[in-house]
């Protein structure tokens, strides 16, 4: 790439059955940028995020990561779907964070992180397991290895989760509101480390309702409504001083 | 604290005060009516023209040990296939592919649709339809030399419990939560992967209750194998008594070794529920046995919790 455009959503379409829900996405990101999605429940924000890693197929347009076309292979004018085992290929090198954090219960906080190294990249066990400590004191919990996630408060397990997905060694991490199922007084340790992660230049995307954290930390802030960007620019702007009047309400109520 | 505690209740200071857990009469009063009932029981068996000493000396015959043995051996195999057929038809039936997902529900509804009799019948009479198998210019060979009674049981007995585990893998399956699949895929595990590593794992604690329940049934159906000529422990007390008309006797010393087996095998599944149970909190652990007694008549506070 002569750019350093990191993800490119050109004219992103998504319906479940008749109820279009992406209508028509564009975006670009940057390498080492950091973009928030704003909005309303029910805009799509979550179903454009699953798109990014392929978790949802799409109905139209096209996605690429890097220098490749999410999901689909491109021949002539169509895109085949790719098969599950080239689609898992390519979310190694994309990490994603969930609301409620989906740690694999029945594995300790260690085997959560090491899982997919040692299973998808075949790293060996002992170095993925000495990966996964420096990871967890990034993250603040060292020496919490042997614990399970049911042990741990929400901001740990969400903390393990953004290891578990740094663990991957991503080039791109999605972020799908990580703080909204947190106790309010968790949600700030968990910022905290997402700070520290966007200083160190990774890219992320990060859907959330934290406008003080999109305020501090994003490069861009992108507003979405009704299944399309309808704003997008410095936080500065989209937040200081809003253009659309769906941003102007939504911003009015968060506030 | 400004309000002051009514006056009735004052008095003593709370550090003095001793808390009495609710005590359970009822289950007092239950298990002494069940320990009447079987005293009566065990005194008409003891009355009846029963001869102990002869169930005695029959327990130590070696056919019957045998026959246990083979009634537990055919178990295994038949519980290993059909919890092999489970999972895969299971898996299968859970695929996005329309034809991958009605041939596992095909198989489903033949083998659970007919009798486990009838089936056996098939097994053992397949020789019928196709004189001799064998993979073309490779290997051949007859029928009826390689579907023995024994093969012929197993593969009965294992298709048709195949299509029940195969609708209970399937409840397990549905029961974990689909963020872990998705979460599991963020990782860049293959769908397959993640049902493997993560999905079965966590469906097994609640495969494992019912399939325990299926093995002990199957410890018992393995008594219809005697139909198509399975010397299982059954059909050998019923030559036994064919011949010395001990036949009370006889079925008595079956059930104590049907009893004995089925113990060592709910053994076997309260541990292997135990070891599914892990990273879940304690209160779903199964209770080992003394925490279980002392939870029902006990006052022990901890294990009523
Ligand atoms: N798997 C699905 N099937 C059908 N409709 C869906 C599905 N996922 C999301 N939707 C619909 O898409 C719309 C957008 O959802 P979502 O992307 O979750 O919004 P947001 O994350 O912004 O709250 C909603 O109306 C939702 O009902
Ligand atoms: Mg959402």
């Amino acid at each position: 790439m002569t750019t350093n455009v990191l993800v490119r959503a050109e004219n992103v379409h998504k319906s479940f059955g008749l109820n279009e829900v992406l209508k028509g996405i564009n975006l670009e990101v940057n390498s080492g940028e950091v973009v928030c999605l704003l909005g309303a429940s029910g805009s799509g924000k979550s179903t454009f995020l699953r798109c990014i890693n392929h978790l949802e197929t799409l109905s139209n347009g096209r996605i690429w990561v890097g220098d490749k076309v999410v999901g689909y292979r491109q021949d002539g004018n169509r895109l085949f779907e790719l098969s599950d085992k080239e689609a898992a290929r390519q979310r190694r090198s994309i990490g994603m964070v969930f609301q409620r954090f989906n740690l694999f219960p029945h594995m300790t906080v260690l085997e959560n992180i090491i899982e997919g190294p040692v299973l998808v990249n075949k790293v060996k066990p002992a170095e993925a397991k000495r990966h996964a400590s420096e990871l967890l004191a990034r993250v603040g919990l060292e020496g919490r290895e042997g614990s399970y996630p049911r042990q741990l408060s929400g901001g740990q397990q969400q903390r393990v989760a953004i290891a578990r997905a740094l663990a991957m060694k991503p080039e791109l991490i999605l972020f799908d509101e990580p703080t909204s199922a947190l106790d309010p007084e968790l949600v700030g340790e968990v910022l905290d480390v997402m700070k520290d992660l966007a200083k160190s230049g990774l890219t992320m995307i990060v859907v959330t309702h934290e406008i003080g954290f999109a305020k501090e930390v994003a490069d861009r802030v992108a507003f979405m409504h009704g299944g399309e960007i309808v704003e997008i620019g410095p936080p500065a702007e989209v937040l200081g001083n809003p253009q659309h009047e769906r941003t102007k309400a939504f911003l009015s109520r968060v506030f | 604290m400004k309000t002051q505690p009514a006056p009735s209740i004052t008095g003593t200071a709370a550090a003095d005060l001793k808390i009495v857990p609710r005590r359970h009469i009822g289950r007092w009063i239950g298990a002494a009516a069940v320990v009447l009932l079987l005293v009566w029981l065990a005194v008409s068996f003891s009355r009846a023209k029963i001869n102990w000493p002869t169930v005695q000396e029959y327990l130590a015959v070696p056919v019957l040990i045998q026959g246990i043995g083979v009634a537990l051996i055919l178990t295994a195999v038949a519980m290993a296939i059909g919890l092999v057929l489970g999972v895969v038809t299971a898996v299968m039936r859970l695929s996005k592919n329309p034809v991958v997902s009605g041939v596992a529900w095909l198989y489903i509804w033949v083998f659970r649709g007919t009798p486990v009799y009838l089936q056996l019948l098939m097994w053992f009479n397949l020789a019928l339809i196709f004189p001799v198998i064998g993979i073309p210019g490779l290997y051949s060979g007859r029928m009826i030399d390689i579907l023995t009674p024994f093969v012929a049981a197993s593969i009965g007995l294992g298709l048709n419990q195949g299509a029940y585990t195969s609708e209970v893998v399937r409840g397990g399956i549905l029961s974990v939560d689909e963020g872990q699949l998705e979460a599991a895929q963020a990782v860049g595990m293959t769908r397959l992967q993640a049902m493997r590593r993560i999905v079965l794992p966590q469906a097994m604690r609640v495969i494992i209750p019912p399939v325990g329940n299926e093995v002990i049934g199957m410890l018992k159906t393995t008594s219809l194998a005697s139909a198509i000529g399975v010397s299982e422990i059954l059909s050998e007390a019923q030559h036994i008594y064919y011949v010395n008309n001990r036949i009370m006797e006889l079925l008595i010393v079956c059930a104590v070794w049907y009893l004995g087996a089925v113990s060592i095998l709910s053994i076997g599944q309260f541990y292997l529920e135990r070891f599914f149970a892990k990273g879940s909190s304690s209160r779903q652990l199964p209770m080992t046995p003394l925490q279980r007694l002392s939870s029902i008549f006990g006052t022990n506070r901890k294990a009523q919790s």
